[in-house]
């Protein structure tokens, strides 16, 4: 079998060459990149053998597929999945069984070191990672296997970024995020509970076209997605620095949104796109709903307490309790401990100027 | 530089004896330094829980933004004045040295703590009298004002680079490894606010503990930070 390039699965497909090239300014334009590299990509995708990805599931909840198959971006829906070459991916493919599993090996055989692994999900740990089984062994076992060949892998979501609710505390399947079960290869973490699906088809054309990963920032997070924060893009910005706030849900400032800011809105701590992009085709996205962001691609999201509170909860030595409680507590009792010193202070100072001074003074 | 040694019962703590401690540049940072702190620690709160919501247009309205801008300078003011007064540790008088150096390894020092814990807790009649900082106050201002201060600086800044985005030079400097060391955006907020109430719980101390040393002590703490002498009385 002679290894087909992206563009002529594209034209099989029924793809014409208008809106191939309509495909690849579009991409050049979401990538950042400016109407000279729209040729590049064209030339890149005709030229290149397509490199397969596979797709592994680990423990997840499939979101991040869901939201994966609904990339509107023009031409997603019915391209980027054939471009993207997914030989594998148990919840999209047809075959089943052994069939589907022998694809694992053929690919690992034929592209060693030059295919991408995806890895939706995480490996449990615990119980010799008996908590997620992958083809009647443990999901851990398959994903150091196939990572070993890989040449890069994308981490898709908070599962396999960070952890996400399965890692929760106490997380007694020891849910762990890819990056620590596999530390040899290059790992682009695409967190979000699910990602943007632009996001996810945008990593995936960029390091399809040039490559190359995109350039990540410390915590391996691609920079042209996850380079801002929500606030810094976010629409209601205005009414924050206005000090314009949603006090109660069913207020006035919630009928005119206001910023969301004091219902515990984590857009000002949040790196992600939703501002800028949006979702289901740009439509909308959860600030624009009328409802805070809840932080779904920053590590530890699920254990920092209340979704609504702004100043959010500390755990440690097992009191749940949040900076200014805490800390205004502390301020009262050594408030109340100057106060009590200062009295018996008073107290000895009285007596001491007696002893000295006896009947007088 | 020798370092001199100040016991109690020692010629220049005399009653009645005046030693110039303090210099110009130390009483001014104090004070610029109390203003600041003032300043971030009641601008900061109103950033983490916002005063109650403007009416009118947001166009007319620019409250959050004053807020935030009265802290970030105050913290610049914070920050440019910390590095300076480090800078008069070097060559300012071996007093400007002591927030910075605690002679941690001095045995008459640690005897000289033993003293002041006594004292504190009324067991001790007399504390000792020294020229500069004794070294409970030492401690606790090493521990809070020179450590507290690089940690509220450090984590400060990297929550202020994240507004100015990649390549602000906070950004660079601070926010680039501050929020992955600390995890994310979220908890560098927690400790940074931790932070401003150990500040505000360093002040009622710091101020109760100079006011009740100015009177029973026998020696001058709060006209010391004011004109850099300090007399001791009988």
């Amino acid at each position: 079998m002679s290894i087909e390039t992206f563009y002529e699965v594209m034209r099989r497909q029924g793809i014409s060459r208008r809106s191939f090239m309509k495909f690849c300014s579009l991409t050049a334009a979401s990538l950042g990149l400016g109407p000279a590299f729209a040729p590049r990509i064209a030339h890149a995708m005709e030229t290149k053998p397509r490199t397969p990805v596979i797709w592994l599931h680990g423990l997840e909840c499939t979101c991040c597929s869901e939201s994966f198959i609904r990339s509107a971006h023009p031409l997603a829906k019915d391209v980027v999945l054939s471009m993207l070459s997914l030989d594998y991916d148990d919840t999209l493919m047809a075959a089943a069984g052994f069939q589907a599993e022998a694809i694992i090996e053929d690919i690992k055989k034929k592209y060693k070191g030059n295919y991408i692994l995806a890895v939706e999900g995480n490996p449990p740990l615990n119980e010799d990672g008996m908590f997620c089984i992958h083809g009647g062994r443990p999901f851990v076992e398959i994903l150091r296997e196939t990572a070993a060949d890989a040449k890069a892998i994308i981490s898709w979501g908070a599962c396999a970024s960070w952890g996400c609710v399965q890692a929760a505390k106490p997380n007694p399947t020891r849910a762990t995020p890819v990056h620590k079960v596999i530390t040899d290869k290059p790992i682009i973490k695409v967190p979000g509970c699910p990602p943007i699906a632009e996001v996810m088809t945008g990593v995936v054309t960029y390091m399809l076209t040039f490559d190359r990963i995109p350039e990540l920032d410390r915590q391996g997070r691609p920079k042209m997605f996850y380079g801002q924060r929500i606030h810094d893009k976010c629409y209601r910005r205005p009414h924050f620095d206005g000090g314009q706030f949603v006090e109660h849900w069913d207020d006035e400032g919630a009928r005119r949104g206001y910023c969301l800011y004091k219902m515990g809105c984590k857009g000002p701590t949040t790196y992600n796109a939703c501002s800028t992009t949006r979702w289901n085709g740009g439509v909308s996205f959860p600030i624009q709903s009328g409802h805070g962001c809840i932080g779904c691609s920053e590590e530890g999201f699920w254990d920092k307490g209340g979704f609504y509170n702004r100043v959010t909860d500390i755990k440690a030595f097992g009191v749940e309790s949040n900076a200014d409680r805490l800390g205004g507590g502390v301020a009262a009792v050594a408030g109340a401990a100057v106060a009590a010193h200062a009295a018996v202070s008073a107290l000895s100072r009285a007596r001491s100027n007696n002893d000295k001074n006896p009947g007088g003074n | 530089m020798a370092v001199q040694v100040e016991v109690s019962g020692a010629a220049q703590t005399a009653a009645g004896r005046t030693v110039f401690v303090y210099e110009a540049p130390v009483r001014l940072w104090h004070w610029i330094n109390a203003l600041a702190i003032s300043v971030l620690a009641v601008t900061g709160y109103l950033i983490a829980s916002p005063l109650p919501s403007q009416p009118g247009e947001a166009s007319d309205n620019f409250l959050m933004g004053y807020i935030r801008f009265a802290h970030f300078a105050a913290a610049y003011v914070f920050a440019i004045g910390f590095v300076a007064r480090a800078y008069w540790a070097l060559v300012g008088n071996h007093h400007a040295r002591e927030l910075f150096v605690p002679r941690l390894a001095d045995r008459e020092w640690w005897a000289g703590m033993r003293q002041e814990l006594l004292w504190y807790a009324f067991i001790a009649r007399q504390p000792r009298k020294y020229q500069g900082h004794n070294p409970l106050a030492n401690l606790m201002m090493f521990l809070m004002v020179t450590l507290g201060s690089v940690f509220m600086i450090v984590t400060g800044f990297a929550l202020y680079g994240e507004g100015g985005q990649a390549g602000h030079w906070a950004n660079v400097l601070f926010t680039t490894w501050v929020l992955p060391l600390f995890g994310q955006s979220q908890d560098v907020h927690t400790w940074h606010h931790l932070g401003a109430w150990m500040m505000v719980v360093f002040v009622i101390v710091h101020v109760y503990a100079a006011i009740r040393e100015d009177i029973m002590s026998r020696q001058t703490m709060i006209g010391a930070i004011i004109n850099g002498e300090r007399t001791f009385r009988s």
